[in-house]
This record gives C-alpha cells, sequence and structure tokens, in this order.
C-alpha cells in the first residue's frame, strides 16, 4: 500500500504518441479506474507503472521512491492480467505461492500467506487443482489471490474482467472492489467499460487519444464533463450541432432557437443534451419546448427511450420512467418536448 | 478409408515382424516353423550391435546438441520481430527439405575441407557424425517447439516478472516448463530421425565404425534372412516403447 505518482510520463513509438504526458496522484488506498476507448493510451500507462513498458520521458514514483526506470522484478506491484496469465503447469497453490518464493520467504510463511490470499478469494478447497481445471472466474480468482499474496504496493487490473461473461463480472468486481477496500489496497484498473468504471472507482480517469482528458469523481464526469469527448464516453448524451448565438442562447444546425447555461464559449458548438433529463408534456420549469415526431422507440424494461426528430438536422434521445399507467407514446406521434437549460451543456466544436 | 490407410501403414511392419520369427533361413511363404533364434543371431552379430551403439550414442548427442541451438532460436522466431524472421524460419526447415544425399555430400566435402584448414581430424569421427546429426535434429526441433510456443500467452512470462521473477527464473521456472511437451515430442522425433538416417551417414562414417541403419545395409548386400528382420523388430519395439513411456508424461499428441 503506497502511494503513486506519476509526473508527466509519456510514451512515444517512433512518431506515434502512445502517451502525452500524464500526470496523476492516486492516494494510499484509492481505487483508481484509467477509462477510455481502446488505443488511447491507457494500458500503456498501466504498463509504465508495472514496468514492463519502458517511459519517453517524466517519471513514476511509488511511495515516495522513483521507479521510472526499475526493472518490473524489482517492484512490488500486483498485476492481474485480462487472459489471467495462470502459470498452466503449476497448481493453484504453487500459482499463488510462487512471487512469495521469488521474496524468499521461510517456507511456513508461504503457505501461510499463500492460503491466507485464497481464503480472501474464496478458494481454499481448490488450492491442488490445475489452473485448466477451474472456471474462467475461478481462474481470474487465482490471479487476483496471486497478485495479493505478494501484498503490493500498488495493485493493478488490466480489463480483468472483459473475459468473463456479464452475469460474472457483476459479481466479480463487487468482490475486488470489496477487498480491495478491505485491504486498503491502492488500485488502479484499465477498462474501456464505463459502466464497470463508475461502479467500482474512487476516482475516474479519462483518457483519449494518449492524452488524460478529465479526472473527476463519477459526479464530476457526469455532470461537468470537459468536452465533448468525455461527455459522450460517460453516460448517454445527445448532441445538436449548430452554434451560440448570444450567451446562453444555441441556435441548432436545423434553426431551433434553445437555451442554454451561460459558458464562454461563441460560434460554431455542440449542444449535449442527458436523456433522463427531457421529458415528454408540459412541466414547470421549462426553458425550451419544442415539438417533434417520435421516430424510435427502445423499451429497455425500467425505461424506454424515445428518439424524437425536433428539426429536419436535430433529434434527441428522450428518457421516460416505465411508469404502467402511463400510455407510451408510439412511433409517428407528435410530442412535446421539454427541458431546462441546465439539462444540457455547450462546447466548443473539436476533434470527436 | 482410414482402415485402409491404417492398413497400408502397419503392413510392412507386421510382414517383417512376422518373418523375424520364421524358422527357416530364406524368407518364403507359409513359415515352415518359427523360432527366436534370429534374435539371437542379431546379438551375436558384432556390427550390429556395435551399430546399435554408435547410433544409439549418436542420437543422443544429437538431440542434446539440436536442442539447445532450437529451443533459443524457436524463442527469437516465435517472440521477436526482426527482419528476415520467416527466411530464418525457412532455413531452420532445411535440413530435413534438401535430400539426404545432397547433405551428406555437402557435410563430407565440408568436412574435408574443415579438416585441411584446420588440421583436426572430423571426418570419420563420432564427433563429425554427432554435429551432421544435430543438424537433422534442428528441423523437428525448431518446428514443436516454436508450435508450443504459438500456444503459449506471453503474459504468463510477464506475470512471473512481475512477481518478483528475474528473465533467468522466469525463463527456468515458466516458459521451459510450459513448453515440455513441444521440447520432449522436438527431441523425440529428432532422435529418431537421427537413429534411423542412412544416406548422409554414409557419408561420415569411419572405417569399421558403422551406424545400424548402415550395419542393416551391408548385411543386405550379402545376405537375405531374417537376422534382418529381427533387428528391426528390435527397433520398432524400442521406438514404440519409447513413445508410449513418453506420452505418459507428455500428451505428443496435443503438440504434434
Amino acid at each position: 500500500m503506497a502511494r503513486l505518482e506519476l509526473i508527466d510520463l509519456s510514451k512515444r513509438y517512433g512518431d506515434q504518441v502512445a502517451v502525452a504526458g500524464a500526470t496523476l496522484n492516486v492516494s494510499d488506498g484509492e481505487f483508481l479506474v484509467l477509462l477510455g476507448p481502446s488505443g488511447c493510451g491507457k494500458t500503456t500507462t498501466l504498463r509504465m507503472i508495472a514496468g514492463f513498458v519502458e517511459p519517453s520521458g517524466g517519471a513514476a514514483r511509488i511511495g515516495g521512491i522513483d521507479v521510472t526506470y526499475l526493472a518490473p522484478w524489482h517492484r512490488n506491484t500486483g498485476m492481474v492480467f485480462q487472459s489471467y496469465a495462470l502459470f498452466p503447469h503449476m497448481t493453484v497453490m504453487e500459482n499463488v505461492a510462487f512471487g512469495l518464493e521469488m521474496r524468499k520467504l521461510a517456507k511456513a510463511e508461504i503457505t501461510g500467506r499463500a492460503r491466507e490470499a485464497l481464503r480472501l478469494v474464496r478458494l481454499e478447497g481448490y488450492a491442488d487443482r490445475l489452473p485448466r481445471q477451474l472456471s474462467g472466474g475461478q481462474q481470474q480468482r487465482v490471479a487476483l489471490a496471486r497478485a495479493l499474496a505478494i501484498r503490493p504496493d500498488v495493485l493493478l487490473l488490466d480489463e480483468p474482467l472483459s473475459n468473463l461473461d456479464a452475469k460474472l463480472r457483476e459479481e466479480v468486481r463487487i468482490e475486488i472492489r470489496e477487498l480491495q477496500r478491505q485491504l486498503g489496497l491502492t488500485t488502479i484498473m484499465v477498462t474501456h467499460d464505463q459502466e464497470e468504471a463508475l461502479t467500482v472507482a474512487d476516482r475516474l480517469v479519462v483518457m483519449a487519444e494518449g492524452e488524460i482528458r478529465q479526472i473527476g469523481s463519477q459526479r464530476d464526469l457526469y455532470e461537468r464533463p470537459t468536452d465533448r469527448f468525455v461527455a459522450g464516453f460517460v453516460g448517454r448524451s445527445t448532441f445538436l450541432e449548430g452554434k451560440v448565438i448570444a450567451p446562453g442562447e444555441f441556435e441548432t444546425a436545423g434553426g431551433l432557437r434553445l437555451r442554454c447555461r451561460g459558458e464562454d464559449i461563441v460560434g460554431a458548438a455542440v449542444l449535449m443534451l442527458r436523456p433522463e433529463r427531457l421529458s415528454i408534456g408540459g412541466a414547470n420549469g421549462q426553458d425550451n419546448r419544442a415539438t417533434g415526431q417520435v421516430e424510435f422507440v427502445s423499451y429497455l424494461g425500467a425505461v424506454l427511450e424515445l428518439h424524437v426528430r425536433l428539426s429536419p438536422a436535430d433529434r434527441v434521445v428522450v428518457q421516460l420512467a416505465n411508469r404502467h399507467d402511463a400510455a407510451a407514446p408510439a412511433v409517428g406521434d407528435a410530442v412535446e418536448v421539454g427541458w431546462h437549460r441546465d439539462a444540457g451543456m455547450v462546447f466548443a466544436e473539436q476533434r470527436n | 478409408m482410414a482402415g485402409v490407410t491404417l492398413g497400408f501403414i502397419l503392413l510392412p511392419l507386421v510382414l517383417v515382424t512376422w518373418l523375424a520369427f520364421f524358422r527357416q533361413e530364406i524368407p518364403s511363404f507359409p513359415p515352415e516353423g518359427y523360432s527366436l533364434q534370429w534374435f539371437g543371431a542379431v546379438l551375436n552379430n558384432k556390427s550390429f550391435v556395435g551399430g546399435f551403439l554408435l547410433s544409439f550414442q549418436t542420437g543422443i548427442a544429437a538431440t542434446l546438441i539440436g536442442l539447445a541451438l532450437a529451443v533459443p532460436a524457436s524463442l527469437a522466431i516465435a517472440r521477436r520481430t526482426f527482419r528476415g524472421r520467416g527466411f530464418a524460419s525457412a532455413l531452420l526447415l532445411m535440413p530435413i527439405v534438401v535430400p539426404g544425399v545432397v547433405l551428406g555430400t555437402s557435410i563430407y566435402v565440408f568436412q574435408i575441407e574443415a579438416e585441411i584448414a584446420t588440421g583436426l581430424p572430423l571426418l570419420g569421427t563420432t564427433t563429425g557424425l554427432i554435429a551432421a546429426h544435430a543438424l537433422i535434429v534442428i528441423p523437428w526441433a525448431t518446428r514443436l517447439v516454436t508450435a508450443s510456443l504459438s500456444g503459449f500467452d506471453p503474459a504468463i512470462e510477464e506475470a512471473a516478472k512481475n512477481l518478483g521473477a528475474t528473465p533467468w527464473t522466469t525463463f527456468w521456472r515458466v516458459t521451459l516448463p510450459a513448453i515440455r511437451p513441444g521440447i520432449v515430442a522436438g527431441a523425440l522425433f529428432g532422435f529418431v530421425t537421427s537413429f534411423g538416417n542412412l544416406e548422409m551417414s554414409l557419408f561420415l562414417v569411419g572405417a569399421g565404425r558403422t551406424t545400424l541403419p548402415i550395419a542393416i545395409l551391408q548385411y543386405l548386400e550379402w545376405k537375405i534372412d531374417p537376422t534382418v528382420a529381427a533387428v528391426s523388430v528390435i527397433q520398432i519395439a524400442l521406438i514404440a516403447v519409447t513413445m508410449i513411456v513418453t506420452d505418459r508424461y507428455v500428451k505428443i499428441s496435443q503438440v504434434v
């Protein structure tokens, strides 16, 4: 358990920038998630922390000690790989004991700590099995026990759940989170799955094209995304193209004039709207109203999503709670969509 | 169809085995009776026993040398990307693609030239023979070790390093055991190829020192009797036993 600091850490492959100056402070016991689409540099960042990728610049410190160019086997990080990477010829027990053997601990201590780690992941009864005799979820837990057994300064999770099916994924991620809290482990997890990221993280880092776009809590990212990319990546949203014609006034490409938050943006911009902040029919306190035709309805169980065309160029998604008493609008119906100016955010036009 | 193929493969083996137990000296059907005398004849034949020992010795030594060269080569081919990787990979298969006579001739010429240049005895020595046999072990070993590496997740080695193992420890404790089936299969095939090699060895053995296949050929030049069948049966049995024993520890069928 230790603090982790990344100071302007970067990686270039020739002209290709994989990570452009990542600066991060992860406090002791914090669960930080690196979130982003594939190729955004999150895995490279994690591998630089583990020591598998040599940085092109910047520094990494674990517990205040510079590890930037330290070999992986001299760092005390515990990594869980996407493919689990268990040693196929060793039993579960031997897998978990491996890191302790490398640390040249006494035999009795190795056995004790390996058993303890297996108990943490509830696999005490599987010590003598070979990895191939276990299910995917069990293998994943062995990989976790193996990383925990060495009592790492930092736990590194590289898309640890992406090979599990949906139901199991949910279980294992809650289990990982509980263990992490219980042990007070500083943890960095990499994922491209926003739901996964939002459930487990203390803090999230959104990356795109090798850059850190935003660092913050779930609420920060959702309520105050710093740019269009983050807004689109975290949560559902509709984007309307257009321009800011006056502070607090937005004109869409389809000619609708809408009220929005007064941001310091002039000229070409996009208006982002969260589907659940829009409503159908009249309600109080709405700054914007527009009529349109329902073009598509997704029935998602707890909620319904209506895709409503407000003008030839503008279509918004409206999310409604699925109330049994209300008849939901159907495709082709004309509806009035309304929202408060704070339901949306305006971003300057930018790449993606 | 499978039965026909199996019959096609097994028929000569069955016939030679049957023949080895015939009582009469001139092989003819039907047999006049059965006897074990030809196996005794094999054991009393100095050139068969000496040939067997030389072939065995050469096969073991060539296999060890071949593996020591093939394992690092396979690691490089499977793991690294470098210019000419495809070429290197193809080149390592050459010794079993080139006809044995051609290979034998070129090694013969090479060894003569090397002897002239260095003054060290090479041609006709066991060392020279072993070096040549190592050459025909390499393709098998490389092929099979590379195959087992291709199914081996490189993240497993990273996991070992992450847990504190140096690259050397990682190789001994993790990589080598994981590719063991490929190594064992490569060793087995390499040994069998070396043990049965005739064409290349013909050029390289010294006077009075022959390998088993050459001893059989020389015997056949003088007479045909069930002794030859008996010596073949001994070889078949040895190889079969080796394969069965090996298969108990390593599932060869998973690699080849």
